[in-house]
């Protein structure tokens, strides 16, 4: 693997795009191919609660025995070649297609609501040396078609989880896609999500980010077809020295798109947040409808968060709007509830909560709602 | 102009309107050779009788220059600048100071006067023997640089008895060495960037201004900034040392010839300002922009930043770029004094070809220290205009606050506007706030002025003016006005 470096390069900070994630650390592990694990039932109490159909991933290889298959007519043949010139600036999609081994590969049928259906990645390097698996799945919705997408990724020891996820949305489909990103807290998690809508198609977004050492959650929407909406909203909460990196562009290419997208980062201990993102409006799209917001709260005086929304617009009659905040829990508002009893560790995780409740209250899905609320709790729990 | 005549032919109109500041002027000229090399700088130097530690750290400066390469992330497009086939030092010759107006060469008479210098400080600025000082009290103080050195510099009698050194930086060296040597190149160092160290190893005038403690400088200081020659590059460098308690306002100006080549200006400006000290720059920025098509305009690659060193002390810098081929400047704060404040307010225009990529950085060193950015930007034609600016909180700027608000407009198709923020926060109590926008001029506007009778580029002009408006009343008074102007003629023949 580390001659496969060598080679292909990990992104440097010199790349304007990789300025504030440092992948040294990355290539200081040198990780191998993870190996397979035989006894995948054992597993079954790594599991996250999630009803209804499930493709369970362990150590980046299919695992039946863990697996609610979904209905025939959604399992397609996995593609792993995509658009060369689409990974062009995520060199580390590039690293996947040259790795990858399996993944998942689903095709909704016109017309048809393939309900709720999760991918979980399990990552198992517990006694052996840092390992790596690079996940390719594929997901395509055919005009009308409905779905949500639950994805997870957890494990146990020092990894490096690397996946891409495509996803092509055909004229009036729409795709609900929850990720929750709860990865042993010495592993790395980068991931690279392409989507491409096409005309009224619909892509909404959740990302949650817990987990890992240093993660990057990377997303590349591009709104091809007239009336597209894209909804991006992602959370990360970080603790002791992680480091999360959120990166988005959004790519208006037709006229008449909206897109949306949320970004709160919650930076306690010595963690350091990430946020870059791009809004692109091409000359053709017109009556553009774009905007970002991106909140931020420093819990500890250690914590850093950077921040780059980027606006590129050619076209001349849109409406682009980005906004940032950065700053710590209102005092006042602490002082209030202590005013009223409530300890002060009550309080600030009180406030925290309500903080990220906007963000949260637009996941509709029940199933992955419950999974993040208890994740963040989870979280806030071993905080204190 | 009647409301029911149509707009102008827009392509008519650019090449009518065009740049007024386009003339050369024929004056006589010492030139150094084309090239830049150790000596040169050791020619500059010795031109300007120099003492040795100058020439010793413009040495260092070109050395630091051969090390570094050109910036490539500005979203600006170029050939490669050949510095090889610049000359580095262009001089209009030295004569003895004529008597009277009627004795000085006509032709640098009518340069100033087409840029529009009042005709008392025109004499001045000629070098008329015992012209100024006299008469009444005047309101500006002007320097002028004309292609590489500073020709003259006006009432400077009624500055010294303030106490206030207002001079060529070729002067102050000679005149004030240990004021110079205590703060050239203490904002900016020389190895700082690309241009600021080609700067540091060439540069040939600017302006110097030293406010002692206390006082509070009696007058605008305004400097005018020319490119004349051809085949040059402008590298002036300003000094400006607010004391304790000290304040000043600096003007700054400038114009270049019109011509199909391109011309490179690389100044670099430090300020510093000490306990509670102010200083307040602004820039009117008007250099050639190139014509319809792009060809020509100068390339102004400019490294300007304030060290606000004392206790609430304040650096405000507000611009109006309305020229230059491409425009790649960035005047920053760096807020070291507990409770200093850095306010930044631009308004940025291009029109057919140009490309500006300009915007500021506020890096927060101290506590409770406060930053306020205000950027306009207006695209039109071919243009690309492109806001960047970097938001810094270090660990030790507790209570910091920032708050930065950027617009850009597009007018027409064929534009590009682009904000790049990078916001970096290492302090839970800092704040900061931003926001960014871009629109095109509101149909309903338009509508609502058309039908109380505007023309459509007086309609366009108004509302261009409004959306500046937030920037244009932190300039002195005069520069407002020339400044609304200007506005007006950049954007000629963009509407139609």
């Amino acid at each position: 693997m580390s001659a496969a470096f060598a080679e292909t390069g990990l992104p440097s900070r010199k790349l304007e795009a990789w300025k504030y994630t440092d992948l040294r650390p990355l290539a200081a592990l040198a990780p191998a191919p993870a190996p397979e694990i035989v006894d995948t039932a054992a597993l079954a109490a790594d599991l996250p609660p999630l009803p209804g159909p499930r493709l369970v991933f362990v150590n980046g290889r299919r695992a039946a025995s863990l697996s609610v298959p979904p209905p025939a007519d959604m399992v397609a043949d996995l593609a792993t070649e995509g658009d060369p010139a689409r990974f062009a600036p995520a060199p580390l999609a590039a690293l996947n297609t040259q790795f990858a081994q399996d993944g998942a590969a689903i095709h909704v049928p016109a017309g048809h609501d393939a309900g709720t259906l999760a991918l979980v990645h399990l990552t198992i390097a517990e006694d052996a040396a840092p390992v790596f698996v690079h996940p390719r799945h594929r997901i395509a919705l055919a005009q009308g078609a409905t779905l949500t997408l639950i994805e997870y990724a957890g494990g146990r020891g020092v990894y490096w989880q690397n996946p891409v996820v495509e996803i092509v949305l055909a004229p009036g489909a729409t795709l609900r896609h929850v990720r929750i990103q709860a990865e042993d807290r010495e592993s790395f998690h980068t991931a690279t999500i392409f989507v491409d809508l096409l005309a009224g198609a619909r892509y909404d977004a959740f990302t949650l980010g817990l987990g890992a050492r240093l993660a990057r959650s990377e997303t590349h929407a591009r709104l091809g077809g007239a009336g597209a909406i894209a909804h991006l909203a992602a959370v990360q909460l970080l603790r002791g020295t992680q480091h999360g990196d959120i990166t988005s562009v959004v790519a208006h290419d037709a006229p008449g798109c909206a897109s949306r997208q949320t970004v709160k980062n919650v930076v306690d201990g010595h963690a350091r947040a990430v946020f870059q993102g791009r809004i692109e409006v091409a000359r053709a799209a017109q009556k553009t409808d774009g905007y970002q917001m991106s909140q931020a709260l420093l819990l500890s005086p250690d914590a850093e968060i950077d921040c780059k929304p980027e606006l590129e617009i050619f076209a001349d009659d849109v409406k682009c709007s980005h906004g940032a905040t950065i700053g710590a829990l209102d005092p006042e508002q602490l002082f209030y509830l202590r005013a009223r009893g409530i300890p002060e560790a009550a309080a600030r995780a009180m406030l925290v909560r309500a903080f990220l409740a906007e963000a949260i209250e637009a996941v509709s899905d029940d199933a992955a709602r419950t999974l993040l609320v208890r994740a963040i709790d989870a979280w806030w729990e071993g905080a204190r | 102009m009647s409301a029911f005549v149509e707009p102008r032919d827009p392509i008519q109109a650019a090449t009518e309107g065009g740049y007024k500041w386009g003339f050369e002027t024929a004056i006589e000229m010492e030139i150094a050779p084309k090239g830049l090399s150790e000596d040169t700088i050791r020619l500059i130097s010795a031109k300007k009788e120099e003492p040795e530690w100058l020439l010793a750290w413009r040495l260092k400066a070109f050395a630091a220059w051969r090390e570094t390469s050109e910036p490539d992330w500005a979203k600006v497009k170029h050939p490669p600048i050949d510095y090889q086939a610049l000359h580095y030092y262009a001089a209009p010759k030295r004569k003895p100071g004529p008597k009277s107006l009627a004795e000085v060469d006509p032709e640098l008479l009518a340069t100033y006067e087409k840029l529009g210098i009042p005709l008392r400080e025109r004499a001045i600025l000629a070098g008329v023997e015992g012209a100024g000082e006299a008469e009444t009290r005047p309101d500006v103080a002007i320097d002028a640089v004309f292609d590489s050195v500073s020709v003259a510099t006006t009432f400077r009698e009624t500055l010294a008895k303030a106490g206030v050194i207002f001079c060529p930086i070729s002067e102050a060296v000679r005149e004030h060495p240990d004021l110079v040597r205590k703060y050239l190149g203490s904002v900016v160092p020389q190895g700082d960037n690309f241009f600021a160290a080609l700067n540091s190893a060439v540069f040939t005038d600017g302006s110097f201004v030293f406010v002692p403690k206390g006082v509070r400088c009696p007058m605008e200081l305004s400097t005018y900034f020319r490119i004349n020659a051809r085949n040059t590059g402008q590298f002036e460098r300003t000094l400006i040392i607010a004391e304790a308690g000290a304040s000043v306002s600096y003007l700054e100006g400038c114009t270049a010839p019109q011509r199909d080549e391109n011309q490179l200006h690389a100044a670099v400006v430090e300020l510093i300002a000490l306990d509670d000290a102010r200083i307040k720059y602004s820039t009117v920025q008007n250099w050639y922009p190139g014509d319809a098509e792009g060809r020509g305009g100068i390339y102004n690659f400019v490294t300007k930043r304030g060290a606000c060193r004392g206790a609430r002390s304040k650096i405000s810098w507000t611009q109006v770029e309305t020229g230059s081929a491409i425009t790649w400047k960035y005047p920053s704060c760096i807020l070291q004094g507990e409770g200093s404040v850095g306010e930044f307010y631009s308004v940025a225009v291009t029109n057919h070809h140009q490309q500006a990529d300009t915007g500021t950085k506020m890096i927060h060193l101290g506590a409770n220290t406060k930053s306020t950015i205000i950027a306009k930007g207006i695209s039109a034609g071919r243009s690309n205009n492109t806001y960047r600016g970097l938001v810094r909180m270090m660990p030790r700027a507790h209570g910091a606050r920032n708050f930065t608000q950027c617009d850009s407009l597009l007018i027409g198709d064929r534009c590009g506007a682009h904000t790049v923020p990078y916001i970096e926060s290492r302090n839970p109590s800092a704040r900061v706030e931003h926001e960014a926008t871009t629109s095109k001029i509101a149909d309903d506007q338009l509508f609502y002025c058309r039908a109380r009778g505007l023309s459509q580029e007086d309609a366009v002009n108004l509302i261009v003016n409004g959306f500046c408006k937030d920037v244009l009343k932190e300039l002195p008074m005069e520069f407002a006005v020339e400044a609304q102007k200007l506005l007006a003629v950049s954007l000629e023949g963009s509407v139609g």
